[in-house]
């Protein structure tokens, strides 16, 4: 009964929708603002109509209705309730309602703020914005049914259906099959609403865009309104990947964070596109320039985040992120054509009326370093697309199977990565339109000669790795021009108001969020490039088997088998848990304990690693089940992982400065523009 | 980024601008080279793409098509071309050491073999696929295996027939041509002369 | 005098050229002793799971893959180089199990677009900075120098904000 509510629900949705694009297109053609308002109230309703849906679906998963097949592919009786209720995004069905769910979420959202200054664009986000909620709805409708249950036929044959084919039973499996057990992690509960989030958040930006093409006012307005949606959505796509990375970490086991897979990469192309936009909107709100960049970019990031669904969803690429095939394939295709065709066909009528109001002065002004942050960004975007796309080619042309893996994205994009972190270096001290080598080299000296002493030292441990060198060079410089720039500003703070440092601080940066966010979002980055540093340069592994009493030694750490557990759980697995002694250096420093769990159900193993972590390095030791595992012999794999905790920190404090950017605040907001304005106008005097 | 650069070209006037080396007229529109490139692309990635998904959709070789050519090079040392078996009716079968469900139906294969065997009208054969060669001579041992076994080098064979997972069969008639495909194990012996009885008659 | 120092020289060259022979022959297949888990690792890492995609081979869990890492275990223990197992792996399973294109025919694409593309895009960004450089003295005029103009944002920031104080 509650699936045929759930269902039907979902059916409305779909039907408000679709009245709700008729409406706004009809008030806009004859500019009747009650077919807007009532369009805007469709768009509304959407809301608890998809709340309602998904409680529906939730409650059918936690309760075990099995005779749903969704609710028996992803549920089973072993798994705790909180599972049950992640498993919603656990398969296809269930997190297409999900990712509906929020699309409708961020949409209504937008749709509830005060439109009085941009009453033209109102239509044309509801229109976008439902075109696409339609879209997912109609797959979730026709070809994901999660609400689609299980009938046994004469035959004995089962088959899935919304409703009783004739002759048949309504038939309900004793037990479901279970999530998947790699997913069954705390860092599973939280990566995908969070990437999910940061898609469907694109859309709101994406419409905007939409809306000012069609609209014709192709004035800054547009960007206003969306910058901080922007931003948010920028942070939780950012956050979905650092989650995703701290995941595999933690439970894949293979010591690493990041494969370049082609569905991570698929997730990481719209953030870059995104991370190139908020460098670039910054050129179009100083200088007036860039417009048709900009446009390009948010359409390029919307785009790329229907793409990578594309891929993941399609069965176009396979991958182990991938979901099921389906028949959805070629209606994504078809979304995919439509929506790239539509934005391109509006950006190119417009394309004349994105004049640009200045011109660039010098090579090492800001906007020209700026300039260089997107070419390197699309750079890295250029190099992940073709690496992902390659592989389909060359299976289309030659027939011939070939897979493009991490030592192509790594070699491909070091120099890429390595260029962006010197920019993040110069360009916070190049001035706007002018600068010269000269005023350049006055401010940045002082950090330079600063980065060079600590690269002195860091030479001086014995380290000889150039590329570590490097590394740690721009880190050095970048951290110390951030820094160099925070304490300028609160002096000269403080030179005009007379307040503490402290405090001259804290109110420079809270007067000006975005600028400092930014600043500790680099510095987050340059915590994250030294833990990437560490683990990628100087990571070393040994595999070895011992039996109980014995001893695998790797570097200063050695590693002896203490005992051996064999148990079941409750939840349906079986687990070995090795008790190991951990020596540095010859001393015991702790015990730590990897796991090798059996799910009984989907015969699936899953090894957890015991890791010691410390900021100097992780401990990581697996117990690799390839071998029987006895205590006779085991087999223990080790990883020796140098400053990977400082990618969390880095990860953290990315996170944290991102939240200082996006921080609301009306006074300064009101008072940047005018500002601005007031600057524009002596600078045209 | 060609967009930035005939961007740049605009005079402050609204005259249309004029990109390097003049727009394209192409059906009855007017376009700037940056343009052209633009659309050229997109449509570009959009075949690709398109191409992609139907080989993802697209099954193995069907059924009345001809049977893709193969050559197989056996453990033992013989070289099978399918241009050589014209004339018979062939059943290749794809398995290997590590495929679990192929065991159960490796014991029937063998029997219809013998059963089949003397006549000489009817050619088994399998195809190891992505497999290592001693655990597959064991296999072979394991189940007595009488007809002839190769490695599917490159993974050529499979490619060819598109074939999606092991254990799968392909039985091609006399005249070459693709007459059943057989996706997971044969039930029985029963199972497989039922599909290659109808065959010998032609 | 001048014949013996000759027969010397050849002596010499030809002892020398005999051992850079052998020891090439012997650099290629390595005598054979039981390979080490790191040692299997080593060539497995470089490699890619056939069957299951994207999983490097020293890490991938399914029975297949174990018996791939013996395969490596015992061509290694049979002596023979890295380049000829992978070589091995190449030819028994495609190129798809090496992580990256071997650079050959179409292959030859992966490496080059990107360069190409970047290069297209340092050009464009010249073109277009060309075309929006204006000459330096036009603009001396109404500058200010870059060091001031930030502290003469924040003056300007702090004194709009200052009057929206009561």
């Amino acid at each position: 009964m509650i699936a045929n509510f759930g269902y039907g629900t979902l059916v409305i949705t779909f039907v408000t929708a679709l009245y709700g694009i008729g409406a706004a297109v009809y008030g806009v053609r004859k500019k009747a603002q009650e077919w807007i308002d009532s369009a805007r109230l469709a768009m509304l309703l959407t809301w608890p109509l998809l709340t309602v849906t998904a409680l529906s679906l939730i409650y059918l998963l936690v309760t075990g209705h099995y005779e749903l097949e969704f609710v028996s592919s992803v549920t089973s009786n072993s798994m705790p309730a909180y599972l049950k209720v992640t498993s919603l995004w656990g398969g296809q069905a269930g997190s297409l309602v999900f990712w509906s769910w929020l699309m409708s979420a961020f949409a209504s959202a937008v749709t509830l703020r005060k439109w009085s200054r941009d009453r033209e664009f109102l239509p044309w986000v509801i229109v976008v914005a439902l075109i696409t909620l339609a879209f997912f709805l109609m797959l979730v409708i026709v070809y994901e049914n999660p609400f689609s249950r299980l009938w046994q036929l004469n035959g004995g044959r089962v088959v899935s259906a919304m409703y009783q084919p004739a002759g048949s039973q309504l038939y309900r499996p004793p037990d479901g099959q279970g999530l998947n057990p790699l997913l069954r992690h705390p860092g599973m509960v939280i990566h995908p609403p969070m990437l999910y989030l940061g898609f469907v958040s694109f859309v709101i930006p994406f419409a905007f865009a939409i809306a000012a093409l069609v609209t014709g006012r192709t004035d800054d307005r547009w960007i206003r309104l969306t910058r901080r949606w922007t931003l948010v959505a920028w942070l939780f796509l950012s956050l979905g990947l650092i989650l995703g990375g701290r995941w595999a970490y933690d439970v894949l086991g293979w010591g690493g964070y990041w494969g370049w897979d082609p569905v991570e990469i698929a997730a990481f192309m719209p953030w870059l596109t995104g991370t190139a936009f908020l460098h670039s909107v910054m050129i179009q709100e100083k200088r007036g320039m860039l417009k048709h960049w900009n446009m390009v970019l948010i359409i390029l990031t919307y785009a790329l985040v229907i793409f990578g669904t594309f891929l993941t969803r399609s069965g176009v690429l396979s991958s182990v992120h991938a979901f099921a095939q389906s028949g959805i394939g070629p209606w994504f295709f078809a979304f995919i054509g439509l929506t790239f065709i539509t934005s391109m066909s509006l950006l190119m009528r417009r394309w004349n009326e994105l004049k640009s109001e200045a011109h660039m002065t010098s090579l090492l002004s800001r906007e020209a370093l700026f300039l260089l942050n997107n070419l390197l960004f699309i750079g890295i975007l250029v190099v992940c697309f073709w690496g992902v796309i390659f592989p389909l080619i060359s299976e289309l042309v030659t027939n011939q199977k070939v897979t493009v893996g991490p030592p192509f994205y790594e070699r491909a994009t070091a120099p890429l990565f390595a260029g962006l972190l010197l920019l993040m270096g110069i360009a916070p001290l190049a001035a706007w339109r002018h600068s010269t080598m000269k005023t350049l080299g006055r401010a940045v000296w002082k950090p330079l000669v600063f980065s060079l002493l600590v690269l002195a030292a860091v030479f001086a441990t014995g380290i000889r790795s150039w590329g570590a060198l490097l590394g740690f060079w721009l880190a050095a410089f970048v951290t110390s021009v951030t820094l160099y720039e925070f304490w300028r500003g609160a002096l000269a703070r403080r030179r005009r108001s007379g307040e503490s440092l402290p405090l001259a601080l804290w109110r420079l940066a809270g007067r000006n969020r975005r600028r400092y966010g930014g600043y500790v979002i680099h510095i987050g980055v340059v915590l994250m490039a030294i833990g990437v540093i560490g683990i990628e340069v100087f990571q070393t592994e040994t595999q070895g088997t011992i039996a109980e009493g014995e001893t695998l030694s790797l570097g200063n750490y050695a590693v002896k088998y203490e005992s051996l557990a064999t148990f079941d759980v409750a939840d349906g697995r079986n687990v070995a848990r090795a008790v190991v002694s951990v020596f540095k250096n010859g001393k015991y420093v702790g015990e730590l304990h990897p796991r090798r769990d059996y799910f009984y159900e989907s015969q699936q193993p899953m090894t957890i690693p015991g890791v010691r972590s410390t900021w100097e390095d992780d401990f990581y030791v697996l117990l690799v089940d390839w071998q029987p595992i006895t205590s006779q012999g085991a087999t223990f794999k080790i990883y020796h992982n140098p400053l990977v905790n400082w990618l969390w920190l880095g990860g953290f404090v990315f996170i944290f400065g991102t939240m200082i950017a996006a921080w609301p605040d009306r006074e300064s907001e009101l008072a940047v523009e005018k500002a601005r304005r007031t600057k524009y106008a002596a600078a045209k005097a | 980024m060609d967009e930035l650069q005939s961007a740049t070209m605009q005079p402050e006037n609204s005259e249309p601008p004029a990109g390097r080396g003049g727009r394209v007229t192409l059906f009855g529109l007017k376009l700037s080279p940056g343009a052209l490139v633009a659309w050229i692309a997109l449509l570009a990635l959009l075949v690709v793409l398109a191409l992609g998904l139907i080989r993802a959709q697209e099954g193995p070789v069907g059924v009345g098509q001809q049977a893709p050519d193969f050559t197989l090079q056996t453990f033992d040392g013989q070289t099978i071309h399918k241009t050589d078996l014209e004339g018979k009716v062939v059943l290749v079968n794809f398995w290997a050491s590590w495929c679990k469900p192929c065991e159960a139906e490796a014991a029937d294969l063998q029997a219809a073999w013998r059963y089949y065997q003397t006549d000489g009208e009817v050619v088994f054969l399998g195809v190891d696929y992505v497999d290592t060669e001693s655990a597959a001579l064991k296999y072979i041992n394991k189940f007595n295996i009488t007809y002839p076994n190769g490695p599917d080098l490159g993974t050529k064979i499979s490619q060819d027939y598109r074939m999606s997972g092991v254990p799968e069969s392909y039985i091609i008639g006399r005249d070459g041509v693709l007459a059943h495909t057989q996706i997971g194990v044969f039930n029985s012996v029963e199972h497989i002369r039922s599909v290659i009885d109808p065959l010998l008659e032609q | 005098m001048k014949q013996r120092s000759h027969l010397w020289l050849a002596i010499s060259l030809a002892v020398f050229f005999s051992l850079l022979v052998v020891g090439a022959a012997l650099a290629q297949d390595g005598s054979p002793r039981t390979p080490t888990d790191d040692e299997v690792n080593a060539i497995a890492k470089q490699l890619y799971c056939p069957v299951c995609e994207n999983i490097p081979l020293d890490v991938c869990g399914t029975q297949a893959c174990e018996q791939w890492r013996g395969l490596i275990r015992e061509k290694l223990a049979a002596g023979w180089s890295e380049a000829r197992i992978k070589q091995y792996f190449v030819d028994q399973f495609g190129d798809r199990v090496l992580a990256t294109p071997p650079a050959r025919g179409l292959n030859w694409l992966v490496y080059i677009i990107p360069p190409v593309a970047i290069l297209a895009g340092v050009f464009v960004i010249y073109r277009a900075f060309m075309a929006w450089k204006q000459p330096a003295d036009e603009l001396d005029s109404e500058q200010e120098s870059a060091s001031r103009e930030d502290d003469d944002y924040i003056n300007r920031l702090e004194e709009e904000l200052r009057s929206r104080q009561p």
